[in-house]
C-alpha cells in the first residue's frame, strides 16, 4: 500500500496529539481496527507498552505487534477538574494506570463509569473510542 | 586536586508572585546575597552554572545573558536542566568540576520567572509536562500524576486526606516565619473541609485539592561551591558536601514500578548519597524534601528511610517532622508554602540546610544540627537528586 511521503497518522492520537512522526505509526491503524496494541522484540522477546520501534536490550528494530486484550487490574486513577489547553471540553475526565503483569497501560477510564463504582484492583478492559475531528483513542471500562 | 568540596556561600531572592523585573535581574538577587554573605568578588568565581526550566523562558540560552549580568564573564558558563531539580544537578556538576581540579570556585545560579509567560502559555505547557507521545494526548497534568501516587498510597497504606492536609498545615507553620516565602498565611485542617468558601479544599485532581499543591512563584537561588583549599582560605563556616546521589526514572507512568513504594529516582539517589557520605537515615538531623505536592513529602519520608514503606503517614501524625520532632523536614515552609520557582528550588533547599548547619536559620533554626539532607525531584520523579551536607 502506498503511503504518503510524510506519514502523519499519529497526529490523530488522543484529544490533542503532540507527535506526528513516529516509527510506531501502525498503532493508529490498529486502533482504527478496534485494537490497542503494544510491540514485542522478535529477537529477544522483550514486551513494550507503550510500543517501541527499537529494542534497548538487544538493539534490534525487528518488532511485532501484540494486542492488549482482556482485563487488566486498575492500579490507580485520578479525576481531573482542571485541564491543559485543548482538553477543557473533556472535563471532568479520569486518568488511569492498568496492570497487565508484563507491562502496564496508561489511559482514560470511561466517563460512563460512576466514580463510586471505581475501586483500586478492579478488572478493566480497553476499548477504542472515536473522538471529534477524526481523532482516535482508547479508554478502559469495567471488565 | 581538592579532597573535600564545600559550600561557602548561599543566597536566594524572596519568592514572589509576578517578579517586577527581568530574568537577569531576578538571578542577580540570589547571587548578590550569596556573594555578599561569602564576602567574595566576581573575580573570585572561576566558572558559573546557570539552571532553569527552559519552557518558562523567553530568552534562548539564558546562561550567557545571566552570567554577563552577574559580572561572570569571561569565565566559562553553561546551562543545566533537569526541570525542578536543575539547581541541585548544577551543584552535582560544580562538585565534579572542582573534584576534577579544573576550577576552585563555581557559582550555581538557579532561577525561574514563571510569570515570564502568560497563564495561557503556562496552561499549554502544563499539558506537555510528561511523555508527549503516549500520555499527554489523554490530557495529563503534574497534579494528576502525583494524585495517582496519592490514590495508590490511600489504597495500599491507609493514608488519609487528613494526613495530606497535615503536611500542608506543617508547611504553612514555617512559611509564616520565613520572610522569603511566597505564601505566608496559616493553614488549618478546617480549611480542607469541603465547602465552596474553603479554597484549599477545592478539587484539582482527585484526591488532591488546591491545598495539596505547591505555590507557584518567581525566584532565584545561588550556591557557591569551592575546593577545600579555597574554602579554608576564605570561609569561616564552610559546609561540606558529604554525599551526592542522582538517578532517573521512566517518564511514562506505564514504565514505573510499584506506585505504592514512592519514587524510585528518590530511593536510588538517596541510597547513593548515603553510601558516599557514609551515613544513614538516622544520622540526618534536618532535611529538605521535594514537597511539590503533599503526597510527595509522605513518599520522601519513606524513600529516604525516615520511615518504612507505608509508614510515612505516622511521622506527620506524630509531628515528628516538625522543628521539635525527631527528624525536622521542610521547616522553611517547603515548596508548598515557600514556593516552587522550578530552576531555583534545589538551590533554595540547599540554602536552608546550609543556614541550619551554620546556626543562622533565625526563627526556623533547629537545635544544633550536624548533618542535613536535601531531596530534590525533577518532574514526576523523572530525576532525583539527594545531597548530604555536614559541618
Amino acid at each position: 500500500m502506498a503511503k504518503p511521503e510524510e506519514d502523519t497518522r499519529f497526529s490523530k492520537f488522543g484529544t490533542v496529539s503532540f507527535t506526528a512522526l513516529t516509527k510506531t505509526n501502525d498503532f493508529i491503524d490498529y486502533l482504527e481496527g478496534g485494537k490497542v496494541e503494544g510491540t514485542k522484540c522478535k529477537q529477544c522477546g522483550a514486551v513494550f507498552f507503550p510500543p517501541r520501534a527499537d529494542c534497548y536490550q538487544c538493539f534490534s528494530s525487528d518488532m511485532e505487534w501484540f494486542e492488549v486484550a482482556g482485563a487488566g487490574k486498575l492500579l490507580s486513577y485520578t479525576k481531573l477538574e482542571y485541564a491543559p489547553i485543548g482538553f477543557e471540553d473533556d472535563l471532568p475526565y479520569t486518568l488511569a494506570l492498568v496492570d497487565y503483569g508484563a507491562y502496564k497501560v496508561f489511559g482514560r477510564l470511561s466517563s460512563n463509569m460512576p466514580e463510586e463504582e471505581i475501586t483500586i484492583g478492579m478488572a478493566v478492559a480497553p476499548h477504542v473510542v472515536k473522538l471529534p475531528k477524526g481523532h482516535i483513542s482508547y479508554e478502559f471500562t469495567k471488565a | 586536586m581538592s579532597d573535600k568540596v564545600a559550600i561557602i556561600g548561599v543566597g536566594q531572592s524572596a519568592f514572589v508572585r509576578g517578579y517586577p523585573g527581568s530574568i537577569r535581574e531576578l538571578a542577580y538577587e540570589g547571587f548578590k546575597e550569596a556573594m555578599q554573605g561569602a564576602k567574595l568578588e566576581v573575580k573570585d568565581i572561576d566558572a558559573s552554572i546557570i539552571a532553569s526550566a527552559p519552557e518558562y523562558d523567553r530568552q534562548r540560552s539564558p546562561a550567557g545573558v545571566v552570567a554577563e549580568y552577574l559580572g561572570l564573564i569571561p569565565q566559562p558558563t553553561c546551562y543545566i536542566e533537569t526541570v525542578c531539580s536543575s539547581s541541585s544537578t548544577g551543584v552535582l556538576m560544580a562538585y565534579s568540576m572542582i573534584k576534577a581540579g579544573l576550577y576552585d570556585t563555581v557559582a550555581v545560579v538557579g532561577f525561574q520567572k514563571m510569570s515570564e509567560i502568560s497563564s495561557m502559555e503556562v496552561q499549554e505547557r502544563m499539558g506537555r509536562g510528561a511523555d508527549i507521545q503516549w500520555e499527554s494526548p489523554f490530557g495529563t497534568m503534574m497534579p494528576a500524576y502525583y494524585a495517582m501516587y496519592a490514590r495508590a498510597y490511600m489504597g495500599a497504606h491507609g493514608l488519609t486526606l487528613d494526613d495530606l492536609a497535615k503536611v500542608r498545615v506543617k508547611a504553612a507553620t514555617y512559611g509564616q516565619i520565613n520572610e522569603k516565602a511566597v505564601y505566608r498565611k496559616p493553614v488549618a485542617l478546617e480549611d480542607f473541609v469541603p465547602d465552596p468558601d474553603n479554597r484549599m479544599a477545592g478539587p484539582v485532581a482527585s484526591p488532591l485539592r488546591v491545598g495539596d499543591c505547591c505555590a507557584n512563584a518567581d525566584g532565584s537561588s545561588c550556591i557557591i561551591v569551592a575546593s577545600e583549599e579555597r574554602a579554608k582560605a576564605v570561609c569561616e563556616k564552610p559546609v561540606w558536601i558529604l554525599g551526592l546521589g542522582a538517578a532517573s526514572e521512566a517518564v511514562n507512568m506505564a514504565g514505573r514500578p510499584d506506585l505504592t513504594r514512592g519514587l524510585r529516582a528518590g530511593i536510588e539517589a538517596g541510597k547513593k548519597a548515603y553510601e558516599m557520605a557514609g551515613v544513614g537515615p538516622k544520622d540526618i538531623d534536618i532535611a529538605e524534601v521535594h514537597d511539590c505536592f503533599t503526597i510527595a513529602e509522605i513518599m520522601a519520608y519513606e524513600n529516604l528511610g525516615f520511615a518504612k514503606n507505608g509508614e510515612g503517614k505516622e511521622l506527620i501524625r506524630a509531628k515528628e517532622t516538625y522543628k521539635e520532632g525527631g527528624i525536622p523536614v521542610n521547616v522553611d515552609g517547603g515548596l508548598l508554602s515557600k514556593g516552587h520557582p522550578i530552576g531555583a528550588t534545589g538551590g533554595s533547599q540547599m540554602r536552608t540546610i546550609v543556614l541550619q548547619l551554620r546556626g543562622e536559620a533565625g526563627p526556623m533554626q533547629v537545635k544544633d544540627p550536624e548533618v542535613g539532607l536535601i531531596h530534590n525531584i525533577g518532574g514526576v520523579g523523572l530525576y532525583g537528586n539527594v545531597t548530604i551536607l555536614g559541618r
